[in-house]
């Protein structure tokens, strides 16, 4: 559904996007994760037909992004990051507004539809300029709405909301995904996590990892990492664990607790727990312990940043 | 062709709940109601003083209300794209399936349509004057010069659009549409005086000797129309030029 090739943007003598190629398929939540001035954003308003790239590709639904630029913004909906609203008009009068530029019938309906869909129907009828800044974030995803777009990009969508309206806002996300494609872009990374199918990080104008979010944690960990609980006596239980052939970089955390690695491909912790239990502990808990989205997030960018040093 | 009548609306319905554009209006149909007594009063004078038979001239009351609207477009056009610009929400606009042209276009038709609703609004004055005179007064020079006001303020408002594209500043926008109106209907006149050779081209770009010299007297040519088509094509092209450039950069 969007399909990127070698995209390159140059802002006078300063270069954006350095040849960055990927792509979404239909029914794909895909996380655009960067520090600020990453590419994020310049990336999205090209796909969204609001710039064009100074070379490469970039196709949305089929059309070229620059030869078809009407095409493609007949079939995407875009939220971008500022928000941009008309504050003296009502909520309603705004969505008809854009519902006419995209000619849909019913545009009132429409509106409603869609104020709906991000549970503001009882302020249709009040002023944007009177809104919260979640409001009017709903509001511009409303819009973004509107149309049903094939394509959905999302410049940090739940910028400014409160915990419940993420909460909303994310369910209609993951609804919006399961049968068309969303780009959505965000600094926070355990959504990013919790809602996308894939994650492509972006440093520096170049896409650094692209994976899913658990491939991206097993593939920059290589090993993992697994905490072990006992209740009561643990005198001796690093040494018990060490014993066992594969793990390594034993440490005891506290009485009561060990953490220890062991290769991916080699998965010790079933002859661990019979070690442990064979030695008289009572074993309560054993859990990995992931590398999180963050850490792996500012290993990748500071790799990156070395790297281009060097 | 619907997109632009889309845009126009909602720039039109915007002006209603502005308060520049009632201030606007409220001060033009007010010097002109002033004018048309002011006019009134004067011919009935010259009528008991001096037996004058000539009725008041309702194009006097035209060629007022002409100057007026070249401080008023700018007032009405500065926010149009500046704002749009400033705020942000250009960038919806432009990621509307919408051609740049019909937007500023639009945005023109919309300006143009209120300036329309104010016109047809003075058309009061040559109704009363036409009572008031008898056999009544000339409708042909009356058609004649309120067409001349209407393509005046036309050019005035499309140069308006296209310099509110440039800037992202109402005010900046604002100034620089009046002086650019200001030059087009009296300054480029001075070189056009002061130059022994070359003068022409400045004469011909005076907008007031298109006005006072043609539809206000009862004559329309077709150089004329020319000319302010070409004013109203400048402006819309220098706008969609400016809101493609910023695509661009």
């Amino acid at each position: 559904m969007i399909q990127v090739n070698s995209l390159i943007k140059d802002y006078g003598a300063r270069r954006a996007l350095h040849s960055i190629t990927f792509d979404a398929n239909q029914g794909e939540i895909v996380g655009f994760l960067g520090p600020n001035g990453a590419g994020k954003t310049t990336t999205m308003r090209i796909l969204a037909g609001y710039m064009p790239p100074t070379d490469g590709t970039a196709m949305v639904a089929g059309y070229d992004v620059v030869e078809e630029s009407l095409e493609v913004r007949k079939r995407v909906g875009y939220l971008p990051e500022t928000v941009p609203l008309y504050t003296d008009m009502t909520a309603l009068e705004y969505l008809k507004f854009m519902a006419e530029l995209r000619h849909i019938p019913n545009s009132e309906d429409r509106a409603y539809e869609s104020l709906e869909q991000v549970n503001l129907t009882d302020r249709a009828n009040g002023f944007i300029a009177n809104f919260s800044k979640g409001m009017r974030q709903r509001v511009g995803l409303a819009q973004a709405l509107i149309h049903r777009p094939e394509v959905l990009i999302l410049d940090e969508p739940t910028i400014g909301l409160d915990p419940a309206q993420v909460v909303e806002i994310r369910n209609v996300i993951r609804e919006i995904g399961k049968d068309r494609t969303v780009l959505l872009s965000t600094h926070i990374l355990s959504e990013a996590q919790q809602i996308c199918d894939r994650v492509l990080i972006i440093n520096k104008g170049s896409i650094v990892a692209e994976d899913t979010p658990e491939n991206l944690q097993s593939r920059l960990v290589g090993s993992q990492r697994v905490v072990l609980r006992v209740r009561g006596d643990s005198d001796g239980l690093d040494a018990t664990v060490k014993k066992v052939k594969g793990t390594r970089g034993t440490e005891l955390k506290d009485p009561e607790t060990v953490e220890f690695e062991f290769s991916s491909g080699q998965d010790v912790r079933p002859q661990v727990a019979k070690a442990v239990i064979q030695a008289g502990y009572e074993l309560i808990e054993m859990r990995p312990v992931g590398m999180s989205l963050e850490e792996i997030f500012l290993e990748l960018t500071q790799e990156n940043s070395s790297g281009k040093k060097s | 062709m619907r997109n632009i009548w889309t845009i126009a609306k909602k720039e039109y319905d915007h002006y209603f709940i502005t308060p520049i554009a009632y201030i606007v209006a409220f001060v033009i149909l007010l010097i002109q109601g002033l004018l048309f007594v002011a006019i009134i009063q004067s011919a009935t004078q010259s009528m008991l003083l001096y037996g004058s038979s000539a009725p008041p001239e309702i194009t006097v009351l035209n060629w007022w209300f002409a100057f007026l609207l070249m401080f008023g477009t700018p007032a009405l056009t500065m926010r149009l794209l500046a704002d749009e610009n400033k705020t942000g929400t250009i960038e919806l606009l432009l990621t509307a399936p919408i051609r740049d042209f019909e937007l500023i276009m639009g945005k023109w038709l919309g300006s143009f349509l209120f300036i329309l609703t104010l016109i047809v609004a003075s058309l009061i004055y040559p109704i009363v004057l036409n009572r008031l005179v008898t056999p009544g007064i000339d409708w042909n020079l009356v058609l004649s010069s309120y067409l001349g006001v209407i393509l005046v303020t036309a050019s005035f408002l499309a140069l308006g659009v296209g310099i509110s594209a440039l800037f992202s500043n109402q005010i900046a926008a604002f100034f620089v549409s009046l002086i650019v109106c200001l030059g087009l209907f009296f300054l480029v006149g001075i070189p056009a005086r002061l130059l022994p050779a070359g003068g022409g081209l400045f004469d011909y770009l005076v907008m007031s000797t298109h006005f006072d010299d043609a539809f206000n007297i009862g004559r329309i040519q077709l150089s004329d129309i020319v000319y302010y088509v070409s004013l109203i094509i400048l402006g819309l092209f220098t706008g969609t030029v400016a809101v493609e450039s910023r695509r661009w950069n």
